[in-house]
């Protein structure tokens, strides 16, 4: 095919952080320096956001057969370069404790985000593979960073081995698709059966296989296992980077895949994505309640979160498109925020995270507006009003409620109530009296920091969101499929 | 315009009294930041009183009355508006706020030493949410204030609550807090099927109070709809199976907090039944009636055996509130205009005597460092003046002539016993209950031989001035109720009308 100038602008994006990951490579060889490598990783994402307005003049457009840059793919794209962007951010502070080599993390990450704006531009199950390989190899090497620490590398392995398997189901899923539909392009899977043909059981089987895999990197009940482990033991940054992109990626494919291909549209199918969510939603929750590690707890609840957002999945049509959009934003701002707050209590690096609920005792009276942030996001978990998150419930519960999935509307409930108790214990310990226990805390110039700044103006966000979500809701309406 | 208002002064007013403190700690300014939002809500509440119209010559028609609106457009895409509207059933409550917030600011006035600044964020947020409830009519718009209010609510108990036979006041706060919200999401979901039922029916999105209260619903999504409501209000009433919060709130909350729960959320409650569920769905909340009636029943006899077998007095002050509100659901269900208006005396009168009696066994607690009544007894002739209100919020608990309680209770017991006399035969038995549990506690803590013979100290200027008030608001509603039956006359008037047109009330 010919590659127009309109083809390259679509590309822009990709191409920036291409470019970005090598530079960075290029200036480490050449000489080590922390805060260059951080900047101009910081630089290289902005400019690949900025680079989104150019790309919306032009979709939506196919480049290859390959990927589909839509709009839908634009917004997604600016989530995942925002949650890039945050992460390194949170990373800065985070590494300059660090008594190890600094500056081939924000090698990884940028080759993570690639991977992430692969996949959700993706429209063919070959740019599906390799956008999650990208985004999940640099993420092993992320989480066992902190290696001389035994959680770290501990986190790293699991993940790697368990990433790896459901990169098997992904493949041999995929092969089945291929060999009974003969096509690797979404819009054209099971085409052959609605035209009666092929065997419905095989296709069944891969579709299943590949809704396996992505499971697993949602961690939806029962292929959650890893969790709180990747999550308790990866240096908060990456948690805060795993918790949003990779969930954002991997959700914005299901999503596309499970609207754009025929395939999908098999009662059996959805009957078990709704088992799946349902039981998610009670286990996730149910495993938080005695969690004492917060990076834990958040894993936990992150389960919970997926299981909320898998009801949109189960109902397939418009709102649920909406809806995609609107909980991924509000759960990647909470999110951001929360371990954001994490990691400039455990900033800069000391050896272990301060994740133990006990440190965050008593934060409020010391460092009162870190606290309130804190409190913010956990209001905005837990879904209460004023906050982003009840909007994002609100959307999840509108959508299933019109979808007639009261089964999932009862888990969204039961969930919700459930999860209650924990936010509100760690929002709680944020305010009770201080213990005279060793107390860590974040440097107190940390609002002035970068994280700090970032982690405020998060929290701003999910208020205003919550209160005039108006904004949110134009601009996720506009992005479209195809 | 002042319907914003009365919403923003109290958001308003805690946000100053919280950058006060951490601005300079240690000062008295939050407390009069507090009490000045309070009294300028209750000033406002009162030119609303005395300027505007409720009397029942307005036209019940097919749009309903409201003194003044204001909207704003606020989510367009599922028309999502900011619409207050006030009319005579809001005034009542809004003004009942006012008093209750400046009563609740000034008894914790000695007893509130920590963080006086947050703590008095937090009061003020429950206000607002509180007056937030009474005015939004876009269904979006209450939910919002219905949940948001809970949150600072969970803080007063959790952070300033005392410790109950071993348990930590966080406990109850959760538990509060839990109850509330899941049976807040269940509203929730019956509002969006709601929403979406006027949608197929229309293919409008509207959450306007108005405009749902016109669409159809029979059947059994009629049924799910309308317990989705109920049980969110019914939580919050409470009614009996589910009130396990409400002990452990009310004995463990500081006293500005047992005061705001009894006096103000409790009748959130009993408000949204009469402004939305009833409304909202005539036939089958008709059609539920003598179930609610009969769970009025349990909550009668049930609270006023609770309330007896308790030791702890604020949590025998709670329960009994559970065996009050029993009379309030049966009178609300009942349906005719004199029960209505009953429900709403009773709500105001208990409003005052149980705040009376939580500000009491506040001053009791900082002055014996207990609340256990076996610990008490002969405090009369010890204490000064004190005995002598608790006499009078007793005597007006168990519903005395004179007091207002009185004439709320009569009220409901006549007007519902034309539609259902045996179930007011037996509610009256009720009564003899809550005449026995009255008089224990009064036995318990004030008759009886003295434990010791010194006095302790008396009442000071500020708790004398603040009982006296409550005293006085509770007497002159008991000999001149119209103040308030006038006001609420048109309201109740409509909820009665859109009550009793369902069919089947007219056979």
């Amino acid at each position: 095919m010919n590659l127009t100038l309109s083809h390259l602008i679509a590309l822009l994006p990709l191409l920036i952080v291409c470019a970005t990951v090598i530079v960075v490579m290029l200036g480490i060889a050449w000489r080590r320096h922390h805060v260059a490598t951080a900047t101009l990783t910081t630089i290289g994402l902005n400019a690949a956001l900025f680079s989104l307005l150019a790309v919306l003049t032009v979709t939506p457009i196919r480049v290859s057969p390959l990927l589909l840059i839509d709009n839908y793919a634009v917004l997604y794209m600016a989530l995942i370069l925002i949650a890039g962007l945050a992460s390194t951010t949170l990373a800065h502070a985070y590494l300059e404790g660090f008594n190890d080599q600094k500056e081939e993390f924000y090698m990884l990450l940028g080759c993570s985000v690639l991977g992430g704006l692969t996949m959700v531009a993706s429209d063919h199950l070959l740019s599906l593979f390799f956008g999650l390989e990208l985004l999940s190899v640099p993420l092993y090497g992320m989480a066992a960073y902190a290696f001389r620490t035994r959680l770290s590398l501990e986190s790293g392995i699991k993940y790697m081995v368990l990433s790896a398997a459901a990169s098997a189901f992904l493949l041999f899923g995929m092969a089945l698709l291929y060999a009974e539909s003969g096509s690797l392009a979404f819009a054209d899977l099971g085409a052959r059966l609605t035209e009666g043909g092929g065997h419905a059981s095989w296709l069944l089987m891969g579709i299943g296989m590949m809704v396996i895999a992505m499971a697993f990197k949602l961690s939806l009940v029962p292929f959650h296992l890893w969790t709180a482990d990747v999550y308790e033991g990866a240096p908060a940054p990456v948690t805060a980077f795993l918790a949003t992109v990779s969930k954002i990626a991997v959700f914005a494919l299901l999503m596309r895949l499970f609207m754009s291909a025929p395939v999908t549209d098999m009662a059996s199918l959805h009957t078990t994505v709704a088992f799946i969510a349902f039981l998610s939603m009670v286990v996730g929750n149910l495993m938080a309640l005695r969690q004492d590690n917060i990076k834990r707890l958040m894993g936990y609840s992150s389960i919970g979160h997926m299981g909320y957002l898998l009801t949109v999945v189960v109902a397939s049509d418009d709102m649920a498109l909406l809806t995609t959009g609107i909980y991924l934003i509000t759960y990647v701002a909470t999110t951001l925020a929360t371990f954001g707050v994490i990691a400039l209590v455990s900033s800069p690096w000391q050896g272990s995270d301060v994740a133990s609920l006990k440190f965050y005792r008593g934060l409020f009276w010391r460092r009162p507006y870190l606290a309130a942030v804190m409190t913010v996001m956990m209001l905005s978990l837990a879904g209460i009003p004023m906050t982003a998150g009840f909007i994002g419930k609100f959307y999840v519960l509108a959508t299933g409620v019109e979808a007639q999935l009261w089964w999932l509307v009862a888990g969204v409930i039961l969930g919700s109530a459930i999860s209650l108790y924990y936010y509100l214990r760690v929002m709680v310990m944020l305010y009770l009296h201080p213990t005279e226990e060793e107390e860590y805390d974040a440097s107190s110039d940390w609002g002035q920091r970068a994280g700090g700044i970032m982690v405020i103006l998060l929290a701003l966000a999910v208020l205003i969101l919550g209160v005039y979500p108006q904004p949110m809701i134009m601009l996720v309406s506009g992005a479209t499929l195809g | 315009m002042m319907l914003p208002w009365l919403l923003l002064i109290p958001f308003i007013g805690g946000l100053l009294c919280w950058q006060f403190e951490l601005i300079r700690p240690n000062t008295a300014m939050p407390r009069w930041i507090a009490l000045l939002s309070m009294v300028a809500l209750l000033v406002m509440a009162l030119v609303m009183w005395v300027s505007g119209d409720y009397s029942l010559s307005q036209v019940v028609g097919n749009t309903p009355e409201w003194q003044s609106e204001f909207r704003l457009p606020w989510i367009d895409a599922f028309g999502i508006t900011f619409h207050l509207a006030l009319d005579g059933l809001s005034l009542i409550m809004i003004t009942l706020t006012g008093i209750l917030g400046i009563m609740a600011v000034v008894c914790s006035w000695k007893e509130i030493n920590r963080r006086v600044g947050f703590f008095h964020l937090n009061l003020m947020w429950v206000i607002g949410g509180v007056v937030g409830v009474f005015l939004a009519i876009d269904l979006f718009l209450f939910f919002f204030f219905w949940e948001m209010m809970l949150v600072p609510m969970y803080f007063l108990i959790a952070l300033w609550g005392h410790e109950s036979e071993g348990r930590s006041p966080v406990s109850a706060a959760i538990k509060f807090f839990i109850y509330t919200q899941a049976s807040g999401l269940l509203m929730l979901v019956s509002i969006l099927g709601l929403v979406f039922m006027h949608y197929t029916q229309t293919g409008v999105f509207s959450f306007d109070y108005g405009i749902l209260r016109e669409t159809p619903i029979t059947g059994v999504m009629s049924w799910v709809l309308m317990l989705g409501f109920f049980i969110a209000f019914a939580v919050k009433l409470p009614v009996v199976p589910l009130h396990g919060w409400l002990p452990d709130a009310h004995a463990q909350a500081p006293t500005a907090g047992s005061v705001d729960l009894a006096g103000i959320l409790l009748k959130t409650a009993a408000y949204g039944l009469l402004r939305f569920a009833l409304p909202l769905f005539p036939e089958t909340s008709q059609a539920f009636a003598p179930i609610a009636m009969t769970l009025g029943l349990v909550g009668i006899f049930y609270g006023g055996v609770l309330a007896f077998s308790q030791t702890d007095i604020k949590r025998l002050i709670a329960c009994s509130s559970i065996s009050h509100m029993g009379f309030v659901l049966i009178g609300i269900y009942s349906g005719t205009l004199l029960a209505l208006q009953g429900v709403i005396l009773q709500m105001v009168a208990h409003a005052f005597s149980a705040a009376g009696l939580f500000m009491i066994s506040g001053q009791l607690y900082e002055r014996l460092h207990t609340r256990d009544m076996r610990q008490m007894g002969g405090l009369f002739g010890r204490l000064g003046a004190l005995p002598g209100f608790a006499l009078v919020f007793v005597m007006a608990s168990l519903g005395m002539p004179g007091t207002g309680n009185f004439i709320g209770e009569f009220l409901i017991l006549f007007g519902a016993f034309d539609v259902v006399p045996w179930v007011v035969v037996i509610a009256s038995g009720g009564l003899v209950l809550s005449a026995v549990y009255s008089l224990i506690l009064m036995h318990r803590v004030y008759w009886g031989p003295p434990r010791e013979k010194s006095t302790i100290a008396r009442l000071d200027g500020r708790e004398y001035a603040m009982l006296l008030s409550t005293l006085v608001l509770t007497i002159a509603l008991g000999l001149y109720p119209q103040v308030v039956l006038d006001i609420s006359q048109g309201a109740m008037h409509e909820v009665r009308h859109w009550f009793a047109v369902s069919p089947s009330f007219a056979g």
